[in-house]
């Protein structure tokens, strides 16, 4: 209508989501104060993981100086981020520490001690960005360690690099910040108005985008009035106040608040072409790149009631939660629970130790009256009022009695892995039953049996290959011993048809012969085990013992193995005994005296191995060593000799039992190998 | 007499009807299952160790489809014990003590520095979940190991232990709230503190 | 120091379910008011009878499943039954009958199937159908109501008809909704010339208690204690049908719309029964379901059936199809194109 007397810009259309609650705002309290600075703390404590996605690696050591900026840790894969060190000084222990985490668990951190000089490595900005190609600015966002600040922490380089981000048409500027008592970037819009649009042209011109919209919760008057400020004559670039309604800063709420457009529950907002950015990773994004600066550090909100003097502050990041809870004036008489995030989703912390993450928007030091204890939770009524409050439109009482009941079938069929765990739900509910940690606990044992059942899947897969390889090889021997059989009954047969007169009475000879030679071989091989026995016990024969062995082992090592194998006995035997005279079995006594005499040979063994480790032990080696290339060779030949006897005497046994036809050829074949061995053996 | 005759062709007429139908559905909504052993396999840990008195887990599943109790499987505890009641339509049974008892999720771990690498615990594990060779240190791949144990007695020196997994801020999953209404003479005062 | 540790969130509304069940129980005094003031002292009498029951029942059963009594007896769930139930039993309803009824009610209509939240029917209907299958003669002999000719009872007679088994005979009169089916002989006109507790387009006393029950009703949506759903759909149903089977004034006739709206426990059933979360569907698109469902079998019972009013079976035939319900009125999940019908299947 052409009688609209307005600026011309046309009034956009607000699509409301469902549900949604209305939980008491509290956020003038931390907006009276502009941001301010606190002091430098002594100690800094920089998570590894402070971001969704792989730990980042570490680049320094305990002990390393370090510069403001200078990155400590870098990104370990595809989706991580590095870390930067927040001020100048030395790393003084890398370690377990607590993070601020629902377990309440520790995560490996690295210590810093600032040296109070807080001084910068050298930064690299970019000039001109408009001169630079978009993979070299999101190296440069991807290297500053730059994550979502509001919360999620995804690295904000991983969003804008996917393939589909090339057709991205509208960004989102999330100013929503519905969560009651933060105002961390409220204050931020009011405060770097013209950073932020700097950091969305920076956006605009790597993406592209047809329109940004900035969506910031009507409750917010002064944040709106700024950016409309800075954005005014920017075409298409438009602030838009959404209804103040919780949770319309998450993401695809405001999308859909903004734009009308639903996000797939199978796919992100870049597969609709739409980005979504936090206003504070937009001016981390502008720092970044116009100053080369990485991100180490974020607008914070420290508030509460047990707070004396409640504000936002610019918080280094692995600054220590107690530092700034002692800047804001903590009423320790008044302190009951310290929150990190805001009422609806955040978490408590055990400790105040816990330093501010990429993460942390907000820190609460609430007093009891502030945040009771939840009261006892009341049998679910169904009244139904989770279901009008999801903004997601699920059933959360369904949800509730199937995730009490582990239903998991049923949880997935009422998509539980939809539910965005906003706490709505829980916040409505009139018998106080707390619904989103049924869902979380829900989800987790989905994951976790999950994991399990894949990692049985492989388990099995494993198994049932090693099985299967272990009978290939069971299969070649036997295959191979078929071959070997076929071939000797050839050879025989050719043999028996040269010469048949042989043939009479070879029958009765052959047989008592394999015995005979069966008898040989087991008292030889009863000589060989006595042999290596007696090294066992005696070096000096251990080392001519096993002459077969084509190369020496040092014997040290030997000594070594020997009195670990003692040691063993020693540990076993005391085991027993222990349990033994538990029981005061007669055993016991027996066991003990086991292990006197074990111990009496650990203490020879150890002797003799300093003896051995001295340098007199040094002449007895060149002896054996120097064993000539044709002594070797027959020794390899004599050791390859007996195991072929073995073998065949195997194979007779065997036939025998079987009473095979073969039996002939086989002791035609040890026969053979005997004599081979014979010869072998007059060689060395 | 003709009625008689009617209604009997009449019924003949629907059971022909309804048995063509009956046979349809029966084709065209044949449940196509698993063989009851792959069942049963799936429901069973694949720790492969052994502590049911056969050699892996397939082994023990064809052992339940023939009968087998099925109470003898330590490692999966009772919750594999009721999976498997549920399949078989069984009553779910207390775990057999003779093979042993339900232990928390175990990884084993190698004293490398005592390890003489003699090879012996790398041909005992059921999932060559350990790495190493002969006169080399070995290691197991903590991600493959199953706990089966299997590992523990060959081993000659002694040097490998079974420690419980531990839980980390990556493997830390929520619990249910705990049933407080159940416990008897609450009153509103008494809930103060932990929830999780 | 010691910092408490529990789940987000850390805020939570004010709203409890012992908050709701007292809106529920403010928003039927109107109607116990223009029941008392048309039917005697005995609805008050019965109605703190019934909570003294209720409660004394509950409180035992508690005691069995060794439940802490003071937590639930508060929740006032048993209170809104016992007010429902004695505000449908005849005013003169002897001592026992409400004993019975309210008895079974609480025990077997709700605690042994778990206690409050656990229940498939709605309790209070639970008793009601008992009463009525059990003892048609008492729970048909409505204490006549002012202005038919037979003076109200006062406090005394209403006491000696409960407590002490005076006969009832010289008060009461039969139903409106009773004579309707009764009559087989009389067009509508000599229908209401002939009956004292007739008049105007509906029953005398019967009309005014319904409108205090409706602004009753309309109070408790004001407060977001139940919504306009299944209300709605009920008298819909009602209301559709009552016009549709409208066979005009002769003696054949199933009665007006406006009579079956403002008779019997229509606006009872329509604001306090059928929106019991516990027994009723739990989506916005099922709640209307089931008010039509639940409208639709009160016609039906009305017109066609064995007894004179419905309510009480319909809503305890729908309470057992409301499950069926909410599993093929699942909404629509954001970011999914259909919404889920039916169970998950299960291998």
């Amino acid at each position: 209508m052409s009688s609209n007397p307005s600026q011309g810009i046309p009034l956009r259309t607000i699509h409301e989501f469902p549900g949604g609650v209305h939980p008491g705002e509290n956020k003038e309290q931390s907006t009276r104060t502009p941001i301010a600075t606190p002091p430098l703390p002594n100690t800094f404590i920089l998570p590894l993981n402070q971001h969704s996605g792989a730990p980042a690696e570490l680049l320094v050591k305990v002990g390393d100086y370090v510069l403001k900026g200078q990155m400590l840790a870098r990104a370990n894969g595809f989706v991580s981020s590095p870390v930067h060190a927040p001020t100048s000084g030395t790393v003084t222990s890398v370690g377990m520490h607590p993070v601020p985490h629902w377990s309440g668990l520790e995560e490996t951190c690295l210590v810093l001690e600032a040296d109070g000089k807080d001084q910068w490595c050298e930064l690299d900005p970019v000039a001109d960005y408009k001169t630079v190609e978009k993979d070299e600015l999101v190296q440069c966002i991807h290297d500053a360690g730059i994550v979502g600040l509001g919360g999620a922490g995804f690295p904000a380089a991983v969003k804008m690099s996917s393939r589909k981000a090339s057709k991205i048409h509208t960004l989102i500027v999330n100013g929503a910040e519905c969560e009651p008592y933060i105002t961390a970037d409220d204050m931020l819009m009011r405060e770097r108005a013209d950073r932020l649009l700097g950091g969305i042209e920076i956006l605009q011109h790597m993406l592209n985008p047809q329109e940004v919209l900035i969506g910031i919760e009507d409750n917010k008057p002064e944040a709106i009035e700024a950016m409309r400020k800075v954005c005014a004559g920017k075409d298409a670039i438009e602030v838009v106040p959404v209804p103040t309604k919780y949770p319309s800063g998450d993401a695809q709420r405001l999308i859909w608040l903004l734009t009308g457009k639903e996000v797939p529950s199978d796919a992100r907002s870049v597969d609709i072409g739409m980005l979504c950015y936090n206003v504070g990773t937009l001016v981390a994004i502008y720092d970044a790149i116009t100053e080369g600066k990485p991100l180490i550090s974020r607008v914070t909100t420290l508030t509460g009631a047990a707070l004396h003097q409640p504000g936002n502050v610019e918080a280094l990041i692995g600054t220590p939660a107690e530092h700034l809870l002692e800047f804001a004036g903590i009423q320790d008489e008044q302190f009951d629970a310290l929150v990190m995030g805001g009422p609806m989703m955040g978490h408590t912390l055990d400790t105040t130790a816990v330093p501010v993450i990429k993460t942390s928007n907000c820190f609460i030091a609430a007093s009891r009256e502030e945040f009771p204890p939840p009261p006892p939770e009341q049998a679910c009524i169904r009244c139904g009022m989770c279901a009008d409050a999801c903004p997601l439109s699920l059933l959360p009482q369904q949800l509730y009695w199937h995730a009490k009941s582990q239903n998991h079938e049923q949880l997935h069929h009422h998509n539980l892995f939809d539910c965005i765990e906003c706490g709505a739900c829980s916040y409505v509910c009139p018998s106080s039953i707390p619904l989103v940690q049924y869902f979380r606990a829900g989800k987790d044992e989905i994951r976790f049996q999950k994991a399990k059942s894949e990692k049985a899947e492989r388990s099995r897969q494993r198994f049932e290959q090693r099985q299967k390889r272990l009978e290939a090889v069971a299969a070649e021997k036997e295959a191979r011993r078929k071959a070997n059989a076929e071939k000797a009954r050839r050879a025989k047969e050719a043999k028996a048809a040269a010469g048949q007169s042989a043939g009479q009475n070879s029958a009765d000879t052959s047989a008592a012969d394999a015995k005979a030679d069966m008898i040989k071989a087991a008292m030889e091989r009863a000589k060989a085990k006595k042999a290596t026995r007696a090294a066992g016990t005696d070096v000096a024969t251990a080392s001519s013992g096993k002459p077969a062995r084509p190369q020496l082992s040092p014997k040290q090592k030997e000594l070594k193995i020997q009195l670990s194998v003692v040691n063993a006995q020693i540990k076993k035997c005391e085991r027993a005994a222990s349990q033994a005279g538990e029981n005061s079995s007669p055993e016991a006594e027996k066991l003990q005296a086991d292990i006197d005499k074990l111990k009496q040979q650990q203490t020879q063994l150890k002797a003799e191995f300093e003896a051995a480790s001295a340098p007199t032990e040094a002449p007895a080696k060149p002896a054996k060593a120097e064993l000539s290339a044709d002594e070797k060779k027959h020794k390899i030949e004599l050791a390859m000799a007996r195991a072929a006897v073995k073998k065949a005497e195997r194979a007779v046994t065997t036939a025998k039992e079987s009473d095979s036809d073969q039996l002939q050829t086989l002791q035609q074949q040890l026969e053979d190998k005997r004599r081979e061995l014979a010869r072998c053996e007059e060689a060395v | 007499m003709d009625t008689a005759i009617y209604a009997l062709l009449a019924l003949l007429a629907l059971a022909l009807a309804f048995g063509a139908l009956l046979g349809f559905a029966s084709e065209k909504f044949k449940v196509e299952g698993n063989p009851i052993v792959d069942q049963i396999n799936d429901l069973l840990p694949q720790t492969q160790c052994g502590q049911c008195g056969h050699p892996g887990c397939r082994p023990y599943a064809e052992a339940i489809a023939n009968g087998e109790e099925i109470n003898k499987c330590p490692p999966g505890g009772q919750a594999t014990i009721n999976a498997l009641a549920d399949l078989l339509d069984q009553e779910p049974m207390e775990l057999d003590d003779e093979h042993g008892v339900e232990k928390p999720p175990m990884v084993a771990f190698i004293r490398e520095d005592e390890c003489i690498g003699c090879t012996k615990c790398i041909q005992a594990c059921p999932v060559d979940a350990i790495l190493g060779a002969a006169k080399q240190m070995h290691t197991v791949i903590a991600d493959e190991c199953t706990g089966c144990d299997l590992c523990v007695e060959p081993c000659p020196v002694d040097c490998i232990d079974m420690v419980p997994i531990a839980t980390t801020t990556r493997t830390w999953k929520w619990d249910l709230p705990k049933k407080q209404t159940e416990t008897a003479n609450l009153i509103a005062t008494d809930t103060q503190g932990e929830l999780v | 120091m010691a910092l408490i540790r529990q789940t987000s969130p850390h805020t939570l509304g004010q709203n409890k379910t012992s908050h709701i069940m007292r809106l529920v129980l403010i928003a039927l005094v109107p109607a116990l008011a223009a029941q008392t003031w048309f039917f005697g002292w005995g609805i008050i009498i019965n109605v703190i009878w019934c909570s003294v029951i209720a409660l004394g029942a509950e409180a035992w059963i508690l005691a069995l499943r060794k439940r802490p009594l003071s937590f639930y007896l508060r929740d006032n769930s048993a209170l809104v039954t016992a007010w429902l139930l004695a505000m449908a039993l005849p005013a003169a309803a002897p001592w026992w009958l409400s004993l019975i009824g309210v008895g079974f009610a609480i025990i077997f209509g709700k605690q042994l199937y778990g206690g409050m939240g656990n229940n498939p029917f709605n309790p209070a209907m639970v008793g009601y159908v008992l009463l009525l299958i059990s003892f048609p003669q008492e729970m048909t002999s409505w204490v006549a109501p002012l202005g038919s000719g037979i003076s109200a009872p006062g406090i005394g007679d209403s006491f000696s008809m409960i407590f002490a088994g005076s006969a009832v005979d010289g008060w009461t009169m039969a139903t409106p909704l009773d004579i309707l089916r009764e009559n087989k002989s009389l067009t509508m006109n000599e229908l209401w010339q002939n009956s004292p507790q007739l008049s105007g387009m509906t029953g005398l006393g019967w009309f005014w208690t319904n409108l205090a029950f409706l602004a009753g009703g309309l109070y408790l949506l004001k407060e977001k204690a139940i919504s306009w759903h299944a209300p709605a759909g009920m008298l819909l149903a009602l209301a559709v049908l009552s016009l549709l089977f409208w066979n005009g004034t002769g003696s054949e006739s199933h009665g007006s719309p406006i009579f079956h709206l403002f008779s019997g426990a229509t606006m009872m059933g329509a604001f306090f029964i059928v929106t019991d979360p516990v027994s009723g569907a739990t989506s916005n698109k099922g709640r209307l379901l089931f008010g039509l469902g639940v409208g639709t079998l009160t016609y039906v019972i009305r017109a066609w059936g064995g007894y004179p009013d419905g309510v009480a079976f319909a809503t305890l035939l729908m309470n057992m199809a409301a499950p069926a319900i909410d599993y093929w009125t699942q909404p629509r999940t954001y970011g999914h194109r259909k919404p889920k019908r039916g169970m998950a299947k299960t291998k």
